[in-house]
């Protein structure tokens, strides 16, 4: 939860703050709660209902729901990694991924392999690391992360692309070096 | 003809992998994971990771990246939420 409420305020501490008040009003409301979703996306939609009412309080009046980010900057595998449009194939893999099982097992369950994806997950800009934090950590599904966050279905579904393509591409590094060792 | 992507033996592809390409791929197939995408785009999606080896690993990657999305925080998950808890029930008997 503190994670999800640093996504609208400014520093942990307000987001400590924002979390203590979500509680409050979960234990409030908790006779409002009539059971027309989960308890645990209700709770999360007061989380983010508070956040951004203390948000904008701060005058963080950006959006979340936009989407940010140029579509050019935006591509899931670097250009290069496909043939150029005057090749006979163009548009196929110039330099195909590996497969996974190139690398030991252990390796992939080695906690190097998850802080590298927890450091590619830090760097993403705040509403691609929202949705892939909502979905792939916390297992909500994509409706519930709709609903949390008060964003659209198409936006839900471009900021998960490419969260997941970047967190991917930093596996992808990792199983390079790994295979290469 | 032998599709350069493909470990396949020559001859004919039972489709037109050329319909959609590897780069196009990598753009619909978190959509494909999802189960999002109409019947058509998701049948060509099959087609051509049938045919193709580059895309198959893509997608491999994509799913064990999606699970180990998911073991990352777990433990942290743990301790910060009772942590929340504790600083929530503190701040409720607060006068």
């Amino acid at each position: 939860m503190l994670r999800v409420a640093m996504m609208f305020v400014s520093s942990r501490a307000v987001a400590e703050e924002v979390v203590q008040e979500a509680w409050l009003g979960v234990f409030k409301g908790l006779n409002r709660f009539e059971g027309r979703s989960s308890l645990k996306t209700w709770i999360f939609r007061i989380l983010t209902n508070t956040a951004k009412t203390r948000g904008e309080r701060e005058g963080r009046t950006v959006p979340f729901s936009s989407l940010g980010g140029d579509a050019d900057d935006e591509a899931p595998v670097d250009a290069d990694r496909f043939l150029g449009n005057g090749h006979r194939w163009a548009g196929h893999w110039s330099s195909s991924p590996r497969n996974p099982r190139d690398v030991p097992e252990e390796r992939l369950l080695a906690d190097e392999a998850r802080g590298r994806i927890a450091a590619a997950i830090a760097t993403l800009p705040e509403n691609q690391r929202a949705v892939i934090t909502l979905r792939d950590v916390d297992g909500f599904d994509a409706d519930e992360a709709c609903d949390i966050l008060g964003i659209s279905e198409v936006n839900q579904r471009v900021l998960l692309h490419r969260a997941r393509a970047k967190v991917r591409a930093a596996l992808e590094q990792y199983l390079d070096e790994e295979a290469a060792a | 003809m032998r599709w350069p992507w493909s470990r396949r033996p020559s001859g004919p592809p039972r489709s037109r992998p050329e319909d959609i390409s590897c780069r196009e791929i990598v753009q619909i197939v978190n959509d494909y994971v999802e189960g999002v995408l109409p019947v058509g785009e998701r049948e060509a999606v099959e087609l051509h990771l049938n045919l193709c080896d580059g895309c198959t690993d893509y997608l491999r990657q994509l799913r064990l990246s999606i699970a180990l999305t998911g073991e990352v925080l777990a433990d942290a998950l743990t301790s910060e939420l009772e942590e929340e808890l504790c600083l929530a029930f503190r701040s409720f008997q607060r006068p």
